[in-house]
Protein backbone atom coordinates (compact mmCIF):
# COMPACT_ATOMS: atom_id res chain seq x y z
CA UNK A 1 0.00 0.00 0.00
CA UNK A 2 1.84 3.44 -0.95
CA UNK A 3 0.51 6.31 1.31
CA UNK A 4 -3.10 6.20 2.73
CA UNK A 5 -5.50 3.19 2.28
CA UNK A 6 -7.66 3.89 -0.85
CA UNK A 7 -10.74 1.15 -0.07
CA UNK A 8 -13.75 0.27 -2.44
CA UNK A 9 -17.09 -0.66 -1.53
CA UNK A 10 -18.70 -2.48 -4.47
CA UNK A 11 -21.57 -4.97 -5.11
CA UNK A 12 -22.70 -7.17 -8.11
CA UNK A 13 -26.43 -6.96 -7.76
CA UNK A 14 -27.93 -2.92 -6.88
CA UNK A 15 -29.47 -1.54 -4.60
CA UNK A 16 -27.97 -3.56 -1.55
CA UNK A 17 -26.93 -0.48 0.39
CA UNK A 18 -23.42 0.41 -1.04
CA UNK A 19 -23.68 4.03 -0.71
CA UNK A 20 -25.24 3.26 2.91
CA UNK A 21 -22.09 1.42 3.89
CA UNK A 22 -19.71 4.12 2.07
CA UNK A 23 -21.58 7.39 3.62
CA UNK A 24 -21.04 5.83 7.01
CA UNK A 25 -17.37 4.91 6.66
CA UNK A 26 -16.90 7.95 5.54
CA UNK A 27 -18.73 10.01 8.41
CA UNK A 28 -17.20 7.62 11.53
CA UNK A 29 -13.92 7.93 9.66
CA UNK A 30 -14.33 11.99 9.40
CA UNK A 31 -12.46 14.95 9.01
CA UNK A 32 -9.91 14.57 5.74
CA UNK A 33 -11.33 11.22 4.74
CA UNK A 34 -12.37 11.46 0.79
CA UNK A 35 -15.60 9.62 -0.57
CA UNK A 36 -15.05 9.10 -4.40
CA UNK A 37 -18.97 8.99 -5.99
CA UNK A 38 -17.79 6.39 -8.27
CA UNK A 39 -21.43 5.75 -9.32
CA UNK A 40 -21.13 8.11 -11.84
CA UNK A 41 -24.44 6.77 -14.02
CA UNK A 42 -26.45 7.45 -10.50
CA UNK A 43 -24.36 9.56 -8.14
CA UNK A 44 -26.30 9.37 -4.93
CA UNK A 45 -23.83 9.96 -2.00
CA UNK A 46 -24.40 13.71 -1.71
CA UNK A 47 -28.01 12.81 -1.04
CA UNK A 48 -27.01 12.18 1.74
CA UNK A 49 -24.00 13.55 2.86
CA UNK A 50 -24.92 16.89 1.26
CA UNK A 51 -21.76 19.78 1.86
CA UNK A 52 -21.44 22.69 -0.85
CA UNK A 53 -19.46 22.46 -4.13
CA UNK A 54 -16.25 24.02 -3.92
CA UNK A 55 -15.04 23.02 -7.49
CA UNK A 56 -17.02 21.85 -10.47
CA UNK A 57 -14.96 20.59 -13.71
CA UNK A 58 -16.04 19.53 -17.10
CA UNK A 59 -14.61 15.86 -18.25
CA UNK A 60 -13.78 15.55 -22.40
CA UNK A 61 -12.26 12.49 -23.89
CA UNK A 62 -10.48 13.54 -27.22
CA UNK A 63 -12.56 12.74 -30.57
CA UNK A 64 -10.91 13.40 -33.82
CA UNK A 65 -11.90 15.72 -36.47
CA UNK A 66 -11.27 15.97 -40.15
CA UNK A 67 -9.24 18.59 -42.02
CA UNK A 68 -11.40 18.07 -45.36
CA UNK A 69 -9.28 20.05 -47.11
CA UNK A 70 -5.86 17.98 -46.64
CA UNK A 71 -7.99 14.58 -46.61
CA UNK A 72 -7.10 12.77 -49.77
CA UNK A 73 -10.25 9.59 -48.70
CA UNK A 74 -7.25 7.04 -48.43
CA UNK A 75 -9.73 5.20 -45.61
CA UNK A 76 -6.39 4.23 -43.57
CA UNK A 77 -8.06 6.11 -39.81
CA UNK A 78 -11.13 3.95 -40.55
CA UNK A 79 -9.96 0.47 -41.41
CA UNK A 80 -7.50 1.31 -38.29
CA UNK A 81 -10.33 2.17 -35.23
CA UNK A 82 -11.43 -0.82 -33.67
CA UNK A 83 -15.06 0.59 -32.59
CA UNK A 84 -16.18 1.54 -35.84
CA UNK A 85 -15.93 5.45 -34.87
CA UNK A 86 -15.17 6.24 -38.32
CA UNK A 87 -16.99 5.57 -41.59
CA UNK A 88 -15.12 5.82 -45.03
CA UNK A 89 -17.78 6.77 -47.40
CA UNK A 90 -15.81 8.19 -50.16
CA UNK A 91 -14.59 11.72 -49.71
CA UNK A 92 -13.41 12.29 -45.68
CA UNK A 93 -14.73 9.60 -43.39
CA UNK A 94 -17.98 10.44 -41.13
CA UNK A 95 -16.95 10.61 -38.00
CA UNK A 96 -18.74 8.97 -34.74
CA UNK A 97 -18.32 10.43 -31.21
CA UNK A 98 -20.62 8.70 -29.41
CA UNK A 99 -18.77 5.16 -30.50
CA UNK A 100 -14.95 6.32 -30.41
CA UNK A 101 -12.81 5.60 -27.17
CA UNK A 102 -10.18 8.32 -27.15
CA UNK A 103 -7.47 6.28 -28.10
CA UNK A 104 -5.68 8.63 -30.98
CA UNK A 105 -5.30 6.10 -33.36
CA UNK A 106 -6.83 7.66 -36.54
CA UNK A 107 -4.67 10.79 -36.02
CA UNK A 108 -1.42 9.20 -35.35
CA UNK A 109 -2.07 6.53 -38.78
CA UNK A 110 -3.50 9.11 -41.13
CA UNK A 111 -0.60 9.65 -43.71
CA UNK A 112 -1.76 13.08 -44.48
CA UNK A 113 -1.62 14.25 -40.75
CA UNK A 114 -5.29 15.49 -41.92
CA UNK A 115 -6.80 14.47 -38.72
CA UNK A 116 -6.83 16.44 -34.98
CA UNK A 117 -8.37 16.46 -31.54
CA UNK A 118 -10.91 18.20 -29.79
CA UNK A 119 -12.81 17.93 -26.73
CA UNK A 120 -15.68 16.13 -26.25
CA UNK A 121 -17.97 16.72 -22.99
CA UNK A 122 -19.36 13.52 -21.37
CA UNK A 123 -19.82 14.77 -17.48
CA UNK A 124 -18.73 16.47 -14.84
CA UNK A 125 -16.93 16.06 -11.41
CA UNK A 126 -17.66 18.05 -8.36
CA UNK A 127 -15.62 18.62 -4.67
CA UNK A 128 -17.61 19.40 -2.46
CA UNK A 129 -16.94 19.92 1.54
CA UNK A 130 -19.60 17.85 4.09
CA UNK A 131 -18.76 18.30 7.73
CA UNK A 132 -14.93 17.78 7.08
CA UNK A 133 -15.57 14.84 4.42
CA UNK A 134 -14.34 15.40 0.86
CA UNK A 135 -16.51 13.88 -1.50
CA UNK A 136 -15.97 13.93 -4.60
CA UNK A 137 -18.47 12.94 -7.58
CA UNK A 138 -17.94 12.45 -10.82
CA UNK A 139 -21.92 12.54 -12.77
CA UNK A 140 -21.71 10.95 -16.46
CA UNK A 141 -23.98 13.30 -19.08
CA UNK A 142 -27.68 12.05 -19.75
CA UNK A 143 -27.39 10.45 -23.34
CA UNK A 144 -23.72 9.56 -23.34
CA UNK A 145 -22.90 5.55 -22.78
CA UNK A 146 -19.39 5.10 -21.59
CA UNK A 147 -18.62 6.11 -18.01
CA UNK A 148 -14.92 4.80 -17.67
CA UNK A 149 -13.37 8.22 -18.46
CA UNK A 150 -15.74 10.19 -15.45
CA UNK A 151 -14.53 7.47 -13.26
CA UNK A 152 -11.00 7.92 -14.04
CA UNK A 153 -11.60 11.76 -13.62
CA UNK A 154 -13.00 11.65 -10.24
CA UNK A 155 -10.11 9.00 -8.93
CA UNK A 156 -7.91 11.62 -10.99
CA UNK A 157 -8.77 14.25 -8.12
CA UNK A 158 -8.57 12.12 -5.31
CA UNK A 159 -5.31 12.62 -2.80
CA UNK A 160 -2.98 9.56 -2.09
CA UNK A 161 -2.22 11.66 1.15
CA UNK A 162 -5.53 10.69 2.69
CA UNK A 163 -7.55 8.01 2.98
CA UNK A 164 -10.70 7.14 0.76
CA UNK A 165 -13.85 5.58 0.71
CA UNK A 166 -14.77 4.49 -2.77
CA UNK A 167 -18.68 4.02 -4.36
CA UNK A 168 -18.28 1.98 -7.04
CA UNK A 169 -21.25 1.39 -9.59
CA UNK A 170 -23.29 -1.75 -9.27
CA UNK A 171 -22.39 -4.95 -11.86
CA UNK A 172 -18.92 -6.52 -12.68
CA UNK A 173 -18.34 -4.90 -15.87
CA UNK A 174 -15.77 -2.40 -17.02
CA UNK A 175 -17.39 0.88 -15.27
CA UNK A 176 -16.95 -1.07 -11.92
CA UNK A 177 -13.29 -2.37 -12.93
CA UNK A 178 -12.49 1.52 -13.57
CA UNK A 179 -13.69 1.91 -10.06
CA UNK A 180 -12.44 -0.49 -7.97
CA UNK A 181 -8.99 -1.01 -10.35
CA UNK A 182 -5.82 0.37 -8.02
CA UNK A 183 -7.95 -0.07 -4.34
CA UNK A 184 -5.71 -1.64 -1.57
CA UNK A 185 -9.08 -3.63 -0.90
CA UNK A 186 -12.65 -3.86 -1.39
CA UNK A 187 -15.91 -4.48 1.04
CA UNK A 188 -18.36 -6.19 -1.27
CA UNK A 189 -22.13 -5.45 0.08
CA UNK A 190 -24.63 -8.02 -0.45
CA UNK A 191 -28.21 -9.56 0.63
CA UNK A 192 -28.52 -12.91 2.30
CA UNK A 193 -30.77 -13.98 -0.89
CA UNK A 194 -30.57 -16.25 -3.90
CA UNK A 195 -29.83 -12.97 -6.10
CA UNK A 196 -27.42 -11.12 -3.51
CA UNK A 197 -25.18 -14.99 -3.49
CA UNK A 198 -25.49 -15.36 -7.58
CA UNK A 199 -24.42 -11.59 -7.67
CA UNK A 200 -21.92 -12.13 -5.17
CA UNK A 201 -20.02 -14.46 -6.38
CA UNK A 202 -19.49 -12.59 -9.73
CA UNK A 203 -18.30 -10.12 -7.74
CA UNK A 204 -15.90 -12.01 -5.50
CA UNK A 205 -14.51 -13.67 -8.95
CA UNK A 206 -14.37 -9.90 -10.50
CA UNK A 207 -11.96 -9.01 -7.41
CA UNK A 208 -9.68 -12.18 -7.53
CA UNK A 209 -9.58 -11.50 -11.49
CA UNK A 210 -7.80 -8.08 -10.39
CA UNK A 211 -5.81 -9.58 -7.37
CA UNK A 212 -7.43 -7.24 -4.91
CA UNK A 213 -8.26 -8.50 -1.46
CA UNK A 214 -11.73 -8.55 -0.44
CA UNK A 215 -14.15 -9.04 2.55
CA UNK A 216 -18.24 -9.25 2.67
CA UNK A 217 -20.86 -7.11 4.78
CA UNK A 218 -24.77 -8.51 4.74
CA UNK A 219 -27.08 -5.96 4.44
CA UNK A 220 -30.41 -6.57 5.73
CA UNK A 221 -29.76 -9.57 7.53
CA UNK A 222 -32.41 -12.14 8.30
CA UNK A 223 -34.38 -11.05 5.67
CA UNK A 224 -33.97 -14.32 3.34
CA UNK A 225 -31.58 -17.18 4.50
CA UNK A 226 -28.26 -18.24 5.66
CA UNK A 227 -26.64 -19.11 1.76
CA UNK A 228 -24.63 -15.86 2.08
CA UNK A 229 -22.29 -16.39 5.04
CA UNK A 230 -21.96 -20.60 3.98
CA UNK A 231 -20.44 -18.99 0.74
CA UNK A 232 -18.15 -16.72 2.83
CA UNK A 233 -17.43 -20.17 4.88
CA UNK A 234 -16.66 -22.36 2.54
CA UNK A 235 -14.68 -19.91 0.27
CA UNK A 236 -12.76 -18.12 3.43
CA UNK A 237 -13.72 -14.67 2.77
CA UNK A 238 -14.25 -12.79 6.00
CA UNK A 239 -17.46 -11.28 6.81
CA UNK A 240 -16.84 -7.67 8.07
CA UNK A 241 -20.58 -7.44 10.03
CA UNK A 242 -23.90 -7.59 9.52
CA UNK A 243 -26.77 -4.74 9.14
CA UNK A 244 -30.44 -5.76 10.21
CA UNK A 245 -33.55 -6.06 7.95
CA UNK A 246 -35.72 -3.08 9.71
CA UNK A 247 -38.48 -1.32 8.13
CA UNK A 248 -36.76 1.62 11.05
CA UNK A 249 -33.63 1.50 8.79
CA UNK A 250 -35.44 1.53 5.34
CA UNK A 251 -37.33 4.82 6.03
CA UNK A 252 -34.47 6.69 7.62
CA UNK A 253 -32.49 6.11 4.22
CA UNK A 254 -35.58 6.60 2.22
CA UNK A 255 -35.29 10.23 4.10
CA UNK A 256 -31.62 11.03 2.71
CA UNK A 257 -30.47 10.59 6.51
CA UNK A 258 -26.69 8.51 7.19
CA UNK A 259 -27.17 5.28 8.71
CA UNK A 260 -24.90 5.85 11.56
CA UNK A 261 -26.19 9.76 12.30
CA UNK A 262 -29.75 8.20 12.58
CA UNK A 263 -28.31 5.22 14.22
CA UNK A 264 -25.46 5.92 16.48
CA UNK A 265 -25.24 2.26 17.80
CA UNK A 266 -23.96 1.12 14.51
CA UNK A 267 -20.88 3.33 14.45
CA UNK A 268 -18.57 0.79 16.28
CA UNK A 269 -19.24 -1.94 13.55
CA UNK A 270 -18.32 0.53 10.75
CA UNK A 271 -15.05 1.45 12.82
CA UNK A 272 -14.23 -2.40 13.68
CA UNK A 273 -15.13 -2.78 9.72
CA UNK A 274 -12.70 -0.29 8.34
CA UNK A 275 -9.91 -0.79 10.62
CA UNK A 276 -10.61 -4.91 9.27
CA UNK A 277 -10.31 -3.67 5.82
CA UNK A 278 -6.65 -1.67 6.49
CA UNK A 279 -5.52 -5.33 8.03
CA UNK A 280 -6.76 -6.88 4.97
CA UNK A 281 -4.82 -4.75 2.85
CA UNK A 282 -1.56 -4.00 4.54
CA UNK A 283 -1.49 -8.07 4.74
CA UNK A 284 -2.06 -8.60 1.05
CA UNK A 285 0.73 -5.96 0.45
CA UNK A 286 3.06 -7.51 2.74
CA UNK B 1 -44.81 -6.99 -31.93
CA UNK B 2 -44.59 -4.89 -28.71
CA UNK B 3 -41.31 -5.17 -26.90
CA UNK B 4 -41.33 -3.83 -23.19
CA UNK B 5 -38.30 -2.85 -21.02
CA UNK B 6 -38.14 -2.93 -17.41
CA UNK B 7 -35.19 -0.91 -16.06
CA UNK B 8 -34.78 1.16 -13.05
CA UNK B 9 -32.02 3.62 -12.77
CA UNK B 10 -31.15 3.09 -8.97
CA UNK B 11 -30.53 -0.87 -8.55
CA UNK B 12 -32.38 -3.16 -6.25
CA UNK B 13 -35.46 -1.61 -6.49
CA UNK B 14 -37.33 -4.97 -6.95
CA UNK B 15 -37.27 -4.72 -11.45
CA UNK B 16 -36.59 -9.06 -11.66
CA UNK B 17 -38.91 -9.57 -9.51
CA UNK B 18 -41.46 -7.40 -11.28
CA UNK B 19 -40.35 -8.82 -14.81
CA UNK B 20 -40.87 -12.56 -13.88
CA UNK B 21 -44.26 -11.89 -12.45
CA UNK B 22 -44.81 -9.93 -15.62
CA UNK B 23 -43.61 -13.29 -17.66
CA UNK B 24 -46.01 -14.93 -15.81
CA UNK B 25 -48.84 -13.15 -16.73
CA UNK B 26 -48.29 -12.57 -20.17
CA UNK B 27 -48.03 -16.05 -21.72
CA UNK B 28 -46.42 -16.49 -24.31
CA UNK B 29 -43.97 -13.63 -24.17
CA UNK B 30 -39.92 -14.45 -24.89
CA UNK B 31 -37.90 -12.75 -22.36
CA UNK B 32 -34.86 -11.49 -22.76
CA UNK B 33 -32.57 -10.82 -19.34
CA UNK B 34 -30.45 -7.67 -20.39
CA UNK B 35 -28.85 -7.07 -17.28
CA UNK B 36 -25.95 -9.34 -18.26
CA UNK B 37 -23.67 -7.77 -15.35
CA UNK B 38 -25.61 -9.28 -12.98
CA UNK B 39 -28.61 -11.51 -14.30
CA UNK B 40 -30.82 -12.77 -11.95
CA UNK B 41 -34.06 -13.29 -13.90
CA UNK B 42 -32.85 -17.61 -14.17
CA UNK B 43 -33.04 -17.96 -10.69
CA UNK B 44 -36.54 -17.06 -10.21
CA UNK B 45 -37.42 -19.18 -13.55
CA UNK B 46 -35.43 -21.74 -13.66
CA UNK B 47 -34.49 -22.43 -17.42
CA UNK B 48 -33.54 -25.58 -19.17
CA UNK B 49 -30.52 -24.22 -21.37
CA UNK B 50 -31.51 -25.23 -25.33
CA UNK B 51 -28.49 -23.51 -26.94
CA UNK B 52 -24.62 -22.12 -25.46
CA UNK B 53 -22.80 -19.81 -27.34
CA UNK B 54 -19.88 -18.07 -26.75
CA UNK B 55 -19.62 -14.19 -26.96
CA UNK B 56 -16.60 -12.67 -28.76
CA UNK B 57 -16.32 -8.98 -28.39
CA UNK B 58 -13.31 -6.84 -28.98
CA UNK B 59 -9.60 -7.56 -28.65
CA UNK B 60 -7.14 -8.12 -26.01
CA UNK B 61 -3.39 -7.06 -26.68
CA UNK B 62 -0.81 -9.39 -25.23
CA UNK B 63 3.84 -8.86 -26.12
CA UNK B 64 5.27 -11.59 -27.44
CA UNK B 65 8.52 -11.38 -24.51
CA UNK B 66 10.92 -13.07 -27.02
CA UNK B 67 10.58 -10.72 -29.56
CA UNK B 68 9.90 -7.29 -27.16
CA UNK B 69 13.25 -5.12 -27.89
CA UNK B 70 11.96 -3.16 -24.52
CA UNK B 71 12.08 0.32 -26.57
CA UNK B 72 8.80 1.38 -24.74
CA UNK B 73 6.71 2.91 -27.48
CA UNK B 74 3.51 0.58 -26.33
CA UNK B 75 3.47 2.93 -22.62
CA UNK B 76 4.37 6.19 -24.74
CA UNK B 77 1.05 5.25 -27.18
CA UNK B 78 -1.51 3.80 -24.81
CA UNK B 79 -4.02 5.89 -23.71
CA UNK B 80 -5.94 3.98 -21.05
CA UNK B 81 -2.66 3.14 -18.98
CA UNK B 82 -2.44 -0.34 -19.52
CA UNK B 83 0.75 -0.87 -20.25
CA UNK B 84 3.20 -0.76 -17.50
CA UNK B 85 7.18 -0.71 -17.48
CA UNK B 86 9.00 -3.04 -14.31
CA UNK B 87 12.72 -2.60 -14.25
CA UNK B 88 15.53 -0.59 -14.49
CA UNK B 89 14.40 1.81 -17.67
CA UNK B 90 14.27 1.47 -21.71
CA UNK B 91 16.66 -1.13 -23.43
CA UNK B 92 16.25 -3.24 -20.19
CA UNK B 93 12.96 -3.22 -19.08
CA UNK B 94 10.24 -5.46 -18.78
CA UNK B 95 6.68 -4.51 -20.57
CA UNK B 96 3.44 -5.64 -19.95
CA UNK B 97 -0.40 -5.43 -20.91
CA UNK B 98 -3.07 -5.73 -18.11
CA UNK B 99 -5.58 -7.33 -19.28
CA UNK B 100 -7.95 -5.57 -17.40
CA UNK B 101 -7.31 -1.85 -18.28
CA UNK B 102 -6.50 -2.86 -22.30
CA UNK B 103 -9.84 -1.42 -24.35
CA UNK B 104 -8.47 -3.74 -27.30
CA UNK B 105 -7.69 -0.35 -29.29
CA UNK B 106 -4.74 -1.72 -31.30
CA UNK B 107 -2.08 1.46 -31.25
CA UNK B 108 0.60 -0.37 -29.46
CA UNK B 109 0.42 -3.21 -31.87
CA UNK B 110 0.75 -0.44 -35.35
CA UNK B 111 3.16 1.07 -33.71
CA UNK B 112 5.75 -1.34 -31.97
CA UNK B 113 8.79 -1.49 -34.05
CA UNK B 114 9.31 -5.01 -34.17
CA UNK B 115 5.84 -6.03 -33.82
CA UNK B 116 5.68 -7.88 -30.95
CA UNK B 117 2.37 -7.21 -29.89
CA UNK B 118 -0.40 -9.52 -30.82
CA UNK B 119 -4.53 -8.84 -30.90
CA UNK B 120 -6.47 -12.22 -29.69
CA UNK B 121 -10.26 -11.73 -30.25
CA UNK B 122 -11.36 -11.73 -26.50
CA UNK B 123 -13.75 -14.01 -25.23
CA UNK B 124 -16.54 -11.61 -23.26
CA UNK B 125 -19.49 -14.32 -22.19
CA UNK B 126 -21.73 -16.07 -23.08
CA UNK B 127 -25.41 -16.53 -24.06
CA UNK B 128 -28.10 -18.93 -23.70
CA UNK B 129 -31.84 -19.85 -25.37
CA UNK B 130 -33.47 -21.76 -22.64
CA UNK B 131 -36.76 -22.98 -22.11
CA UNK B 132 -39.16 -22.05 -18.70
CA UNK B 133 -42.57 -22.59 -17.53
CA UNK B 134 -43.38 -18.77 -19.05
CA UNK B 135 -42.32 -19.32 -22.08
CA UNK B 136 -38.66 -19.41 -23.95
CA UNK B 137 -35.67 -16.93 -22.72
CA UNK B 138 -32.65 -15.54 -23.74
CA UNK B 139 -30.20 -14.68 -21.33
CA UNK B 140 -26.55 -14.02 -20.80
CA UNK B 141 -23.41 -13.97 -18.74
CA UNK B 142 -21.18 -11.43 -19.03
CA UNK B 143 -16.95 -12.80 -17.96
CA UNK B 144 -16.39 -10.83 -14.81
CA UNK B 145 -14.27 -7.63 -15.27
CA UNK B 146 -15.25 -8.47 -19.23
CA UNK B 147 -16.43 -4.63 -21.25
CA UNK B 148 -18.11 -4.76 -24.31
CA UNK B 149 -21.84 -5.26 -21.76
CA UNK B 150 -23.70 -2.89 -24.38
CA UNK B 151 -22.91 -5.14 -27.41
CA UNK B 152 -23.81 -8.24 -25.32
CA UNK B 153 -27.24 -6.62 -24.66
CA UNK B 154 -28.04 -5.67 -28.19
CA UNK B 155 -27.13 -9.31 -28.71
CA UNK B 156 -29.72 -10.91 -26.61
CA UNK B 157 -32.55 -8.22 -27.48
CA UNK B 158 -31.83 -9.00 -31.52
CA UNK B 159 -32.15 -12.85 -30.37
CA UNK B 160 -35.37 -12.93 -28.56
CA UNK B 161 -36.46 -10.73 -30.97
CA UNK B 162 -36.05 -12.97 -33.77
CA UNK B 163 -37.02 -15.86 -31.77
CA UNK B 164 -40.84 -13.82 -31.40
CA UNK B 165 -40.75 -12.88 -34.67
CA UNK B 166 -40.16 -17.00 -36.07
CA UNK B 167 -42.99 -17.92 -33.31
CA UNK B 168 -45.27 -14.78 -33.78
CA UNK B 169 -45.34 -14.02 -30.40
CA UNK B 170 -46.71 -11.04 -29.12
CA UNK B 171 -44.20 -9.78 -26.84
CA UNK B 172 -40.77 -9.30 -26.03
CA UNK B 173 -40.11 -8.62 -22.20
CA UNK B 174 -37.01 -7.23 -21.28
CA UNK B 175 -35.21 -7.20 -17.85
CA UNK B 176 -33.12 -4.26 -18.13
CA UNK B 177 -29.52 -3.36 -16.69
CA UNK B 178 -29.30 -0.49 -13.83
CA UNK B 179 -27.94 3.35 -14.15
CA UNK B 180 -27.80 4.73 -17.31
CA UNK B 181 -25.16 3.83 -19.19
CA UNK B 182 -23.85 1.86 -22.57
CA UNK B 183 -25.84 -1.84 -21.20
CA UNK B 184 -29.02 0.40 -20.51
CA UNK B 185 -28.82 2.72 -23.53
CA UNK B 186 -28.58 -0.60 -25.87
CA UNK B 187 -31.39 -2.39 -23.98
CA UNK B 188 -33.53 0.49 -24.92
CA UNK B 189 -33.35 1.08 -28.41
CA UNK B 190 -36.19 -0.22 -30.63
CA UNK B 191 -38.40 -1.14 -27.43
CA UNK B 192 -41.92 0.08 -27.47
CA UNK B 193 -42.38 0.89 -23.89
CA UNK B 194 -40.46 1.61 -20.87
CA UNK B 195 -41.01 0.83 -17.46
CA UNK B 196 -39.09 2.34 -15.09
CA UNK B 197 -39.68 0.54 -11.37
CA UNK B 198 -38.25 3.15 -8.27
CA UNK B 199 -38.54 3.19 -4.73
CA UNK B 200 -39.46 6.16 -2.68
CA UNK B 201 -36.21 7.42 -1.64
CA UNK B 202 -34.34 10.40 -2.23
CA UNK B 203 -31.62 8.30 -3.98
CA UNK B 204 -34.78 6.71 -5.72
CA UNK B 205 -36.19 10.29 -7.07
CA UNK B 206 -32.91 11.24 -8.25
CA UNK B 207 -31.85 8.01 -10.55
CA UNK B 208 -35.53 7.71 -11.85
CA UNK B 209 -35.27 11.27 -12.78
CA UNK B 210 -31.98 10.73 -14.82
CA UNK B 211 -33.31 7.65 -16.29
CA UNK B 212 -36.53 9.46 -17.34
CA UNK B 213 -34.46 12.04 -18.98
CA UNK B 214 -32.53 8.99 -20.92
CA UNK B 215 -35.87 7.41 -22.09
CA UNK B 216 -36.29 11.03 -23.47
CA UNK B 217 -33.28 11.88 -24.91
CA UNK B 218 -34.12 8.60 -26.88
CA UNK B 219 -37.70 9.30 -27.60
CA UNK B 220 -39.44 5.87 -26.00
CA UNK B 221 -42.36 6.16 -24.19
CA UNK B 222 -42.03 5.56 -20.00
CA UNK B 223 -43.93 4.42 -17.59
CA UNK B 224 -43.48 5.04 -13.89
CA UNK B 225 -43.97 2.07 -11.06
CA UNK B 226 -43.74 3.00 -7.29
CA UNK B 227 -42.42 -0.28 -5.65
CA UNK B 228 -42.76 -0.30 -1.66
CA UNK B 229 -44.65 3.00 -1.69
CA UNK B 230 -46.19 2.47 1.84
CA UNK B 231 -42.65 3.12 3.00
CA UNK B 232 -42.87 6.81 2.10
CA UNK B 233 -46.47 7.87 0.96
CA UNK B 234 -45.76 11.52 0.59
CA UNK B 235 -42.41 10.25 -1.28
CA UNK B 236 -44.26 8.24 -3.83
CA UNK B 237 -46.55 10.71 -4.17
CA UNK B 238 -43.58 13.41 -5.10
CA UNK B 239 -42.34 11.09 -7.71
CA UNK B 240 -45.19 10.51 -8.86
CA UNK B 241 -45.70 14.39 -9.92
CA UNK B 242 -42.26 14.25 -10.79
CA UNK B 243 -42.73 11.80 -13.23
CA UNK B 244 -46.09 13.32 -14.81
CA UNK B 245 -44.05 16.24 -15.04
CA UNK B 246 -41.29 14.61 -16.97
CA UNK B 247 -44.12 13.48 -19.33
CA UNK B 248 -44.12 9.68 -17.83
CA UNK B 249 -47.18 7.85 -17.42
CA UNK B 250 -47.91 6.05 -13.61
CA UNK B 251 -48.42 2.69 -14.02
CA UNK B 252 -49.25 2.34 -10.55
CA UNK B 253 -47.98 1.48 -6.93
CA UNK B 254 -46.59 -1.87 -5.07
CA UNK B 255 -46.81 -1.84 -1.91
CA UNK B 256 -44.02 -3.07 0.66
CA UNK B 257 -44.09 -7.09 1.05
CA UNK B 258 -41.79 -9.25 2.51
CA UNK B 259 -43.42 -12.25 -0.48
CA UNK B 260 -40.50 -10.43 -2.72
CA UNK B 261 -38.00 -11.94 -1.10
CA UNK B 262 -40.22 -15.11 -0.03
CA UNK B 263 -40.88 -15.82 -3.50
CA UNK B 264 -37.26 -15.70 -4.35
CA UNK B 265 -36.13 -18.24 -1.86
CA UNK B 266 -38.65 -20.43 -3.39
CA UNK B 267 -37.96 -19.54 -7.26
CA UNK B 268 -40.99 -18.57 -8.01
CA UNK B 269 -42.09 -14.91 -8.80
CA UNK B 270 -44.47 -12.95 -6.84
CA UNK B 271 -47.62 -13.55 -8.52
CA UNK B 272 -47.44 -17.18 -8.27
CA UNK B 273 -47.57 -16.67 -4.77
CA UNK B 274 -50.42 -15.77 -2.43
CA UNK B 275 -49.13 -12.42 -0.99
CA UNK B 276 -51.32 -9.19 -0.95
CA UNK B 277 -48.56 -7.46 -3.46
CA UNK B 278 -49.19 -9.84 -6.39
CA UNK B 279 -52.28 -8.01 -6.77
CA UNK B 280 -50.41 -4.53 -6.94
CA UNK B 281 -48.03 -6.07 -9.51
CA UNK B 282 -51.60 -7.15 -11.75
CA UNK B 283 -53.06 -4.01 -11.46
CA UNK B 284 -49.80 -2.57 -12.95
CA UNK B 285 -49.59 -5.40 -15.65
CA UNK B 286 -53.36 -4.21 -16.99
CA UNK B 287 -52.57 -0.53 -16.97
CA UNK B 288 -49.11 -1.14 -18.94
CA UNK B 289 -51.35 -3.52 -20.93
CA UNK B 290 -53.71 -0.77 -22.25
CA UNK B 291 -50.89 1.81 -22.47
CA UNK B 292 -48.90 -0.54 -24.44
CA UNK B 293 -51.49 -1.20 -27.41
CA UNK B 294 -51.99 2.92 -27.29
CA UNK B 295 -48.62 3.92 -28.07
CA UNK B 296 -48.06 1.43 -30.50
CA UNK B 297 -51.35 2.52 -32.28
CA UNK B 298 -49.72 6.35 -31.93
CA UNK B 299 -46.73 5.07 -33.60
CA UNK B 300 -48.52 3.25 -36.48
CA UNK B 301 -50.26 6.79 -37.65
S1 LIG C 1 -9.49 8.02 -31.59
FE1 LIG C 1 -9.43 5.75 -31.72
S2 LIG C 1 -11.54 5.18 -31.22
FE2 LIG C 1 -11.61 7.36 -31.73
S3 LIG C 1 -12.09 7.42 -33.94
FE3 LIG C 1 -9.85 7.48 -33.75
S4 LIG C 1 -9.22 5.32 -33.94
FE4 LIG C 1 -11.43 5.30 -33.49
S1 LIG D 1 -4.48 -2.36 -27.50
FE1 LIG D 1 -4.77 -0.18 -26.99
S2 LIG D 1 -5.57 -0.28 -24.89
FE2 LIG D 1 -4.64 -2.28 -25.29
S3 LIG D 1 -2.55 -2.07 -24.51
FE3 LIG D 1 -2.50 -1.61 -26.72
S4 LIG D 1 -2.67 0.64 -26.79
FE4 LIG D 1 -3.34 0.03 -24.73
Amino acid sequence: MNGHPHIAIASGKGGTGKTTVATSLARVLGHGVQLLDCDVEEPNARLFLRGDVQESRMVAVPVPVIDETRCDGCGECARFCAYNALAAVGGAPLVFPELCHGCGGCVKVCPRQAMRETQRRVGMVETAEADGVIVIQGALDVGVAMAPPVIHAVKAHARRDAPAVIDAPPGTSCPVIAAVRGADAVALVTEPTPFGLHDLRLAVEMTRTLAIPSAVIINRAGSGDDRVQAYCRVEGITVLFELPDERRIAEALARGAVLVDAFPEYRSRFERGWKQLVAIATEHHA
Amino acid sequence: MRELVVISGKGGTGKTSITASFAVLARGAVMADCDVDAADLHLLLQPRVRECHAFFSGRLAAIRKADCIACGACLAHCRFGAVSMNGPGAGEAVFTIDPAACEGCGVCARFCPVKAIDLSERRCGEWRVSETRCGTMVHAQLAAGAGNSGKLVSLVRDQARRIAGERGAPLVLADGPPGIGCPVIASLAGASLALIVTEPSVSGEHDLLRVLALARHFALPAAVCVNKWDVNPEMTERIERAASAAGARIGGRIRYDRAFTAAQLDARAVVEADAPAAEDIRRVWHALDAMEIRSELARRH
